[in-house]
């Protein structure tokens, strides 16, 4: 049995393609190619190239020696904060950019919540000189100025999504909208391991140069390539899926899941979709999603935009459904004390989404030869405010 | 006989509205069937409101939302139907997003359906071959007819597989684009719309998404079997409340 997606994109019972007929070309064009794609020696070429040229790739697998005294076990940090545009997004954005190029798109949309993945995405259309549109809820438009203005100065044009609850699930909407009135010569650009197949596992294949690393670094460091976890934060799950992905088959290797409990998971503003959600559809994709008993889309809440998301990938789902991976969920008190913790410990201020994954070492215990590796999907630079807010800095 | 199938065989052109259940107000689901039908529309999508309703333009996102907010829900929907059938005669069919629908439970949303007098469903982000695989056996027991999409895009191939696995009408999306009033069917759209009439197909064709006037409805019925209205009509509802559905109607044709 394996945790990877299945020809027709499902994980379990998970995934599959639950579109109108409207985006079924453009799915299935996607589908059809990307695999084919993706292998072309060329391709592998030029998206090993960018990775390490303008990404900055390996990013550094980094042992965190004052955490791992606290917490009496080996913890490895994965630097995805040092990527270029801060967090691990501009992998999946390097390799789409390429993918729609092969595929002859001319024009670029994506969804965004905080706004990392509309700046990665804005990022890589200026790079490659390619139209870009980032749908972006009205609220996050007023709370995210700087990734706003990020977006704009690298030339992309952000259009607000006014429709229902104006976050991200609107905005992915939007963006969904877009591609049904402009079917042929654009490529949506999904930031996450979500929406129908062939997208989860295509993010998840651009993402899985995480854990590639992960595996040859740790082989240098402490001479095996698997550690005894992965442990990552969960919104959607692209940055989890991607310290998973070539440990997904490996059972000795732990995986566990961080969600965002909010103000607690039976407060009522909460984002932790395992706990909280049913199977249903959302974005195309079947998976578990919080939702009311009628089926309606319910609003999430995080302090974190990153993770303020109603789903989350078909991929977790299943790990989650099967047992296979251990989710915990951490609340927005104790993801800033976390992030404020590894900021004075190792001198990393990580993104709020990434805080939520450092929370877990006061609940979990681990054994002290275990090797714990964390993705610090992100930097905190973009949560500052939040961090001033929080702790009146 | 399934009444949309009966309705099919009669000799003329066919005018199907869309409105949004629980809007404008709550309670104006069973008056607004009853008008149409008094204002001799041929066929009725009642629309099961959806928070994120990802194929549809501003007009039926914003309906959708009001008809949430002022409470509408399935069971509910259900309850106002529930002596439907002994006030109208026309084929009603509900068109909705699936996860409603799957959250309710399949098999007792047919069920419910086939008791009201429910004649088909229209469910966008169904997947055909999920349908097929799953559901077709459900939908069959309660005598629901379920349509599909086709697109300007879509390939003939597929429009074929479309065509051998309906058992009543193709809902012929007129245009690439979500849905609400275009100013009219350009020469592609004629291309198109050409295009699937050579394709003697066994199931008519009914268009929708940009049919919004009488010159729209002739151009969209000139090859297809008939035409189907939603926008337009919200927009009209939201203007001019539930008290004119009759002149609405009269001047489409």
């Amino acid at each position: 049995m394996s945790y990877h997606a299945n020809e027709r994109g499902y994980y379990g019972e998970f995934g599959g393609a639950y579109i109108p007929e409207m985006l079924y070309p453009n799915c299935e064009e996607l589908r059809q190619n990307y695999i084919r794609i993706m292998e072309e020696p060329a391709f592998q070429e030029e998206f090993q190239q960018l990775l390490k040229d303008y990404v900055g790739r390996p990013t550094p697998l980094y042992f965190a020696e004052r955490l791992s005294e606290k917490y009496n076990t080996k913890i490895y940090l994965k630097r995805e904060d040092l990527c270029h545009t801060g967090a691990h997004k501009v992998n999946n954005t390097i390799g789409q950019i390429l993918m729609a190029k092969k595929l002859g798109k001319n024009r670029i949309i994506a969804e965004t919540g905080a706004g990392q993945h509309g700046v990665a995405t804005a990022t890589v259309c200026a790079l490659m000189g390619i139209e870009c549109v980032v749908y972006m809820g009205e609220i996050d438009i007023a709370r995210q100025a700087p990734n706003v203005a990020r977006m704009k100065m690298l030339g992309a044009e952000v259009r607000a999504a006014k429709s229902g609850s104006r976050t991200l699930k609107d905005a992915t909407n939007e963006a969904i909208r877009d591609w049904i009135n402009n079917p042929v010569n654009t490529h949506y650009i999904i930031g996450s391991v979500v929406g129908p197949h062939p997208y989860p596992d295509m993010v998840a294949r651009f993402q899985s140069v995480i854990s590639e690393e992960v595996k040859s670094q740790l082989q240098e460091k402490e001479g095996r390539k698997n550690p005894d976890y992965v442990v990552a934060c969960v919104g959607g799950g692209s940055n989890a899926a991607g310290i998973y992905y070539h440990y997904l088959d490996t059972p000795e290797v732990g995986i566990i899941a961080v969600e965002a409990a909010g103000k607690g998971i039976h407060s009522g503003e909460s984002a932790a979709t395992s706990a909280l959600g049913k199977v249903g559809i959302i974005h195309g994709s079947k998976t578990l999603l919080m939702q009311t008993g009628d089926g309606q889309i319910t609003e999430p809440y995080s302090i974190s935009a990153g993770l303020d998301y109603p789903g989350v990938g078909p991929m977790h789902a299943h790990l989650f459904r099967s047992g296979r991976g251990e989710f915990l969920s951490i609340t927005d008190d104790e993801a800033m004390t976390a992030g404020l913790e590894l900021s004075q410990m190792e001198g990393i201020i990580p993104a709020i989404e990434t805080s939520h994954a450092f929370a877990i070492f006061d609940y979990k215990k681990f054994e002290k030869d275990n090797v714990v590796v964390v993705n610090l999907s992100g930097r905190g630079d973009k949560d500052l405010q939040t961090y001033i807010d929080y702790f009146k800095l | 006989m399934n009444r949309i199938k009966q309705k099919l065989q009669e000799d003329h052109k066919l005018l199907s509205i869309y409105f949004t259940a629980g809007y404008p107000s709550l309670d104006d689901t069973v008056p607004i069937i009853e008008a149409l039908e008094h204002a001799g529309v041929d066929m009725i999508e009642i629309g099961l409101p959806f928070s994120d309703p990802l194929a549809d333009g501003p007009t039926i996102q914003e309906s959708s939302t009001a008809a949430l907010q002022n409470g509408m829900t399935t069971a509910l929907l259900f309850e106002q139907l529930k002596d439907i059938r002994e006030k109208v005669t026309l084929p009603l069919i509900i068109m909705g997003y699936f996860n409603p629908v799957l959250q309710y439970g399949v098999e007792a949303f047919c069920k419910k359906c086939q008791k009201i007098g429910i004649d088909g469903l229209i469910l966008p982000d169904l997947p055909f071959d999920v349908y097929q695989e799953e559901y077709e056996v459900i939908f069959e027991k309660y005598g629901l007819l379920n349509t599909f999409l086709i697109t300007p895009q879509t390939s003939d191939a597929r429009i074929r597989k479309i065509d051998n696995a309906s058992d009543g009408f193709i809902y012929m999306v007129s245009s690439a684009s979500t849905t609400g009033a275009k100013s009219g069917f350009g020469t592609a759209q004629q291309g198109y719309f050409d295009r699937i009439a050579s394709l003697k197909l066994k199931n008519p064709q009914i268009i929708g998404f940009g049919i919004s006037n009488a010159a729209t409805f002739q151009a969209a019925t000139a090859k297809a079997k008939g035409a189907i209205i939603g926008s337009a009509f919200i927009k009209h509802l939201t203007q001019n409340g539930t008290a004119t559905i009759t002149e609405f109607v009269k001047g489409i044709r």
